[in-house]
């Protein structure tokens, strides 16, 4: 459960500016008052705290049997070496462009083939459930991994509170499309983000969605999700290539058909929809045999479904995991 | 000034202007894989700047100019090999049989090699024609080395994009040049 506790630092919600005159501050800044006046009001914008929707939330969690005991890549690690090309191709790119990522108010909206549809404010839409402390595994299709402790929810619980109908198969998750401001989706910059197709939409089957393992994420190290981790909710589906477990999520959507999904649309024979980590199957253009894991100087082997092959592996059983990578 | 770019790897390398950040040997990779890539484009812009400014003292940086290039690209090589793969034979096998970027830049190396192995003034006499023939497989090494860079990029094409820009421009140069040269030949054996 998330409880909402003040601390002395704080002030009171009477002392905060009002959201539509602070979501307005840039623009008013930009509007060209005095070069002087415009670095004072600068200065002092600085010292705002940041409009994230989730501020102010203490995370409160339980541990689980699913987290690994291995050694956690340090919080640092994890915040500043990040693909999110809304934000740049670089992997600094979204730690330095976080701003960008404007997350407070946000609606997540589930509909489809359910038969309790709705919208909710990003707040209300977490409260209902209790958190746990999830550390598990990332393997990232470049070739590179990291151990993550993640605060969040298994995402049955939403699936089940929207009752999904009979013919509904698949579920399909749509991220932010916002391109006045993530400098990656403009489109003067194409040429830096190879024609993907924004918004960034991912899918599963509803038992891949249904498993325990499935989670939608809040937190990270006990806070709430820095923007370039995915603010301020994400999924995190650890058997399968870190781009499956689309951030910032704001629509979920049940369907019958297999959803199309942004990197299988912009290099179908590289990005499978699966995309279970198989170190047997390689992508095209590099081997998926090894990874180095960040904070480590040796390559390791990279394990079937990453190491979670005694969970999963029947989701998959009688399948051509060759055919469907 | 052909060392100032090793001399800031180095640095990087040992922790200063912000380390090597959080995956160090792939930015490792990178920083040598792009000043290899410049080097090379450095080689190649000789001829074309002697024949538009005139000054015959460039040529005589070409040898040089060139060796550096192969320089970069053997250390870039060699941290692929050493501390990429830390010498597993195994792995080194498998990416030069089954990954089409490594054998592509892995052939340019080769190519690179041969040049350098040819370099000298007694080679030079020693193959006479066939030297031009053979030290014409830079531009192969050229296109090798860019080819390199765009299957491994995921999406971000842009500085690919600038890699191949460049090269295109240095080669179109050589093309038109002798294109050109070959038309006032003609034109002055019409006249005489």
């Amino acid at each position: 459960m998330l409880i909402r506790t003040r601390r002395r630092s704080e002030c009171s919600r009477s002392e905060v500016t009002p959201r539509e005159i602070y979501a307005r501050r840039r623009e008013f800044l930009r509007a060209g008052v005095g070069l002087g006046a415009g670095v004072a009001l600068g200065s002092l914008g600085m010292a705002l705290p940041a409009a994230a929707a989730l501020r102010g939330y203490e995370l409160e969690f339980e541990p689980s049997a699913f987290s690994t005991d291995e050694a956690k890549t340090s919080y640092d690690e994890i915040t500043s070496y990040n693909n999110f090309f809304e934000m740049g191709p670089g992997k600094g790119d979204p730690k330095t462009y976080a701003d960008q990522l404007k997350t407070d108010p946000w609606t997540i909206t589930v509909d489809g083939l359910c038969d309790n549809p709705g919208e909710y404010a990003v707040e209300d839409f977490i409260s209902p459930w209790s958190l746990e402390e999830r550390i598990y595994r990332m393997r990232c299709v470049e070739g590179w991994s990291m151990v993550i402790p993640w605060i969040g929810f298994e995402l049955n619980r939403i699936i089940e509170k929207a009752a999904p109908r009979g013919d509904a198969r698949y579920v399909a998750f749509e991220s932010i499309h916002d391109p006045e401001n993530l400098r990656g989706q403009r489109p003067r910059r194409r040429a830096s983000s190879g024609g993907l197709q924004w918004p960034y939409t991912e899918g599963l089957r509803l038992d891949e969605a249904m498993h325990p393992l499935t989670i939608l994420a809040v937190g990270l190290y006990d806070e709430v999700l820095p923007n370039q981790n995915g603010a301020p909710l994400r999924l995190v589906v650890p058997w399968k290539y870190g781009f499956k477990s689309i951030k910032s999520i704001q629509h979920i959507r049940f369907v019958e058909g297999q959803p199309p999904t942004l990197w299988n649309q912009a290099q179908p024979d590289e990005y499978g929809f699966y995309s279970n980590v198989n170190p047997n199957v390689d992508h095209p253009r590099w081997s998926q045999r090894t990874e180095r894991r960040i904070g480590e100087f040796r390559r390791q082997r990279t394990e079937m479904f990453n190491g979670y092959g005694d969970e999963v592996a029947s989701l998959y059983e009688g399948m051509d995991l060759r055919e469907y990578f | 000034m052909s060392l100032l770019p090793a001399l800031w790897i180095g640095l990087r390398t040992l922790g200063g202007f912000g380390g090597l950040g959080v995956n160090p040997v792939e930015k490792l990779l990178e920083l040598s894989g792009t000043h290899a890539m410049i080097a090379l484009l450095v080689a190649l812009a000789v001829t074309p700047l002697r024949q538009l400014t005139g000054f015959a003292w460039i040529a005589r940086l070409r040898r040089m100019l060139g060796l550096v290039a192969f320089v970069y690209v053997t250390a870039h090589a060699l941290i692929w090999l050493g501390v990429d793969l830390f010498f597993d034979w195994e792995l080194v096998f498998y990416d030069l049989t089954e990954r089409p970027f490594v054998m592509v830049g892995f052939a340019a190396w080769v190519i690179l090699l041969l040049l350098t192995l040819t370099s000298t003034t007694a080679a030079q006499r020693w193959l006479r024609r066939k030297w031009l023939w053979l030290h014409r497989g830079v531009y192969v090494a050229g296109v090798l080395a860019v080819l390199h860079f765009l299957w491994l990029a995921r999406a971000d094409y842009a500085e690919v994009a600038l890699y191949a820009a460049i090269l295109t421009a240095l080669l179109g140069w050589r093309i038109a040049y002798r294109w050109h040269s070959r038309r006032v030949q003609a034109r002055r054996r019409a006249a005489a």
